[in-house]
Parts: structure tokens; sequence; C-alpha cells
């Protein structure tokens, strides 16, 4: 029952999170909502019973997809900066 | 086919963030905000995938414990799945890097990130 | 006006062609088919305590060969576009800003730590949850992690390049030796099988998944390292 509950809670936070990435103006919102979104779903393998899924899911996703989003923003805007 | 069980909301919450990541890349104009819904695409894919192979009541495939080692299917969840979700990861982290530095590629040529203004291909 | 309604219109056709496929889901009790084959018969045919890593690397073996291919092709393109420049001269250097101190401080103690603990997901990946790709991915993320905190210094390209393709041909090889001296390719009875649960056991696994990790961490640091110092695209 509880972990129904939980599962309810992660579900909801995640629709929420991906409506955020998609219609918000501001890009740093965005790339950092789209990594929350990985990082709950990482919790949600848990509950469904795969470990090895959950340990991918949090370092790949919502580790080095962010990472790489924010370099290549950062480079953007550099480049914009300069001309 | 109850309904209040955690792989049928799991499978439904997937097939949401599916939905909101194909609604993102068509109507949104930034190629930035694009590529994040390609992301939420493969997510929620992976969702649904991993949710088809839950079995009730039943522990993850690690063979830890003396009493999981014998009669092992009636113990644990479908492993199958698991192996194919852990390679589509790797592979969509792969590719969601090669759109990012096409993206950047583009902004040089054309100093605009706005889907609208690359035309070269219409007729 | 008219787009925005013709798209609501695609997604509708699209979830109504899914609805049956989520009304008509039903749970199952027990496995059936070939994954009850593999958790039957996993532990005497392979030797590996984690299932999952026996499925990604013995039974399905071909798919990770394709896998590492395609990550090794994205890894290349990648630096087949952004242009690296070879000599750092002295102004490309004075534009870098100094890192903050809780960053510089902190660093020095969780890139040892963080490194270490890569090392051991994919030693360990064939007797609890982890293996050759949560390995890579967090031994790159510490080397992030040193390229955040030092932008001045850069690694050599010739080290990350000769351990990727070290990895790479070592993991083929060791396919082919599957087939010379055991079932077919990629098998892992080429190696002694050991007893069950322990660090020396299943044949081969181990050192797939060392070769794996090895190979993707390096990739992945390429990767990072190629958009870090990357001078003006094109």
């Amino acid at each position: 029952m509880i972990l129904l509950l939980i599962t309810i809670v992660l579900g909801l936070v995640m629709l929420i999170a991906a409506v955020i990435a998609v219609y918000n103006k501001d890009m740093k919102t965005a790339i950092i909502a789209a990594g929350l979104t990985s990082l709950f779903a990482s919790v949600l393998y848990v509950l469904l019973a795969a470990p090895d899924v959950a340990l991918t899911e949090a370092s790949i996703g919502s580790g080095l997809t962010t990472l790489i989003f924010f370099y290549v923003y950062n480079k953007i805007r550099r480049n914009n900066a300069q001309e | 086919m109850q309904l209040f069980s955690i792989e049928y909301i799991s499978l439904v919450v997937g097939f949401l963030i599916l939905i909101i990541g194909i609604w993102g890349i068509l109507t949104r104009k930034n190629i930035l905000k694009m590529v994040i819904g390609f992301s939420l695409f493969d997510t929620g894919t992976h969702i649904i995938i991993v949710a088809l192979g839950y079995v009730r009541n039943k522990t993850a495939p690690i063979l830890d414990q003396v009493n999981l080692q014998t009669n092992t299917a009636q113990k644990i969840v479908d492993p199958v799945p698991q192996a194919l979700v852990l390679t589509a990861i790797v592979i969509g982290l792969g590719v969601t890097a090669l759109m990012l530095v096409y993206a950047m590629k583009l902004h040089n040529e054309k100093k605009t990130l706005n889907i609208e203004k690359y035309n070269d291909l219409k007729w | 006006m008219l787009r925005n309604s013709l798209i609501l219109l695609v997604l509708l056709g699209f979830a109504a062609a899914v609805f049956p496929l989520v009304q008509s889901y039903e749970g199952k009790d027990t496995l059936t088919g070939v994954a009850e084959h593999y958790a039957n018969y996993g532990k005497e045919e392979v030797g590996a305590a984690n299932l999952v890593s026996a499925v990604v690397v013995t039974y399905r073996g071909f798919d990770t060969l394709g896998e590492v291919t395609i990550l090794f092709l994205a890894s290349a393109v990648i630096g087949l576009f952004l242009k690296v420049s070879e000599t750092h001269t002295k102004d490309s250097r004075s534009v870098f800003f100094k890192s903050t101190e809780i960053l510089v401080t902190a660093s020095r103690l969780l890139v040892p730590m963080i490194m270490l603990l890569g090392a051991y997901i994919f030693i360990n990946g064939h007797l609890t949850p982890g293996g050759g790709f949560q390995g890579g991915a967090v031994i790159a993320s510490a080397f992030a992690l040193l390229l955040l905190s030092r932008p001045q210094k850069h690694f050599s390209h010739k080290v990350i390049s000769v351990v990727e393709s070290i990895s790479g041909i070592a993991f083929v090889f060791i396919g082919l030796l599957g087939i010379l001296l055991a079932g077919g390719f990629l098998d892992n009875h080429i190696f002694a099988m050991g007893k069950f649960g322990t660090l020396l056991s299943a044949g081969a696994i181990p050192i797939i998944y060392i070769l794996i990790g090895l190979k993707v961490g390096s990739e992945l640091t390429g990767i990072v390292r190629n958009l870090k110092e990357s001078q003006k695209v094109g």
C-alpha cells in the first residue's frame, strides 16, 4: 500500500518536471528539469525490482546528459556574445 | 487486471512522458528544446519496457541468497527487458551527444537556433 | 492554429493506436519462455550470480558488441566535428577563470574516491548490480569533475585513444578465442569457472567487463574533453 502511494507521488512529480522541461522559456531550467525526470525515473526502477537499470539511468541519464547539455549551451552562449 | 498496481501506474506514466516528449519535438522552434524532447522520448520508452517485465511480488534477478538458487523461475522478475534497456540507455546518450554537436555546428553557420530560419532544403 | 490542431490530431491518433496495449495488459505471475530457461539454467551454464550480466555478456553477447560499435562511432564523429588545436598558446590559457575554493578542495578529496568506486563497480559486475557500462560512466564523471575544478589541465589525446582502441581490440579477440577454445563467439568457458559467488568465478565475464569499463570510460572522457577544449567549430 505504501509502495503504491510512493509510485503515484513519483509519477506525478515526473510528469510535472517533464511539462516544465518542454514549456519553460529559460533554457537552464528546462535542462535541469529533464535531468530531474531521469533522476526520479531511476528511483522508479528500484521500485520495479531492477537495480542494474537504476544504476545506469542515474549515472548516465541524470549525470552525463545534463553535463553535456550545459557544455553545449555555454559554448553557444559564448559564440553569441562574441559576434 | 488490477487497476492499481505498480506496473500499471508505471506503464501509464511512461506513455504520458513519451507523448509529452513527442509534443515537445513537434511544437518547439528552438533546436535545443527539440533535443530535450528526444531525451524525454527515450526516458519514457525505457520506463515502458522495464514495466512490462515486472512480475508481481517477486524480487530482483540477482542470486545472492541460497534460497533463490533452486527453482529460480518462480522467484525473480524477468531479466531480459532489463538487459535490453541497459543497452538502450547508453545508446541514447551517444545519440543525444551527437545531436547536440550538430546543433552547435548549425549555430556556427547561421548564428540562430530558430528552426524556421533554416529553409535551404525547402522546395 | 491549424498547425497546432493537426499536431494534436497526430498525438491523439498515436494514443488511440497504443490504447489497446495498455488496456489488455495483464500482470504476469510467473516467467515463461526464454526467461524461464535463462532463470533455471543460468547458474550452471554461465556461473554468474548477476543474471542480467549473464544475459548481457553471454546469452546476448552479440548485441553488446553492436552497442560498443555504436558508442565508438558516436565518439569518433564527435571528435571529427570538433577541431581541437594541439598547441596550447598563452592567450588561449588566460581566458579561464579560477574555480571557487570549495570546488578545488572538495575535488582533491572526491576524485580518487569516485575513480575507486567506478573500478569497484566494473570489477564486481558479475556478483552485484553493476557492470562495465555503469563503471565506465562513473569514471567519466570523475574525469569531468577534474576538468571542472582545474580548467587549465589538459588531457592528452593520445592516451585516451590508445586505451580505447586496445580495449576494443582485446574484447573482439576474447570473443574470437571463444570460437577456437569453447562453444562459440563470446563464450565464457575459455577460463576456469571457479566457485559460484566468489570474485574469480564465471570464466571470462570479469575480464570482458574490465575491458568494456575501460573502453566506455575513455570514450565518454574523450567526448567531454573534446567539448571543453574545442576552439571555434568548423
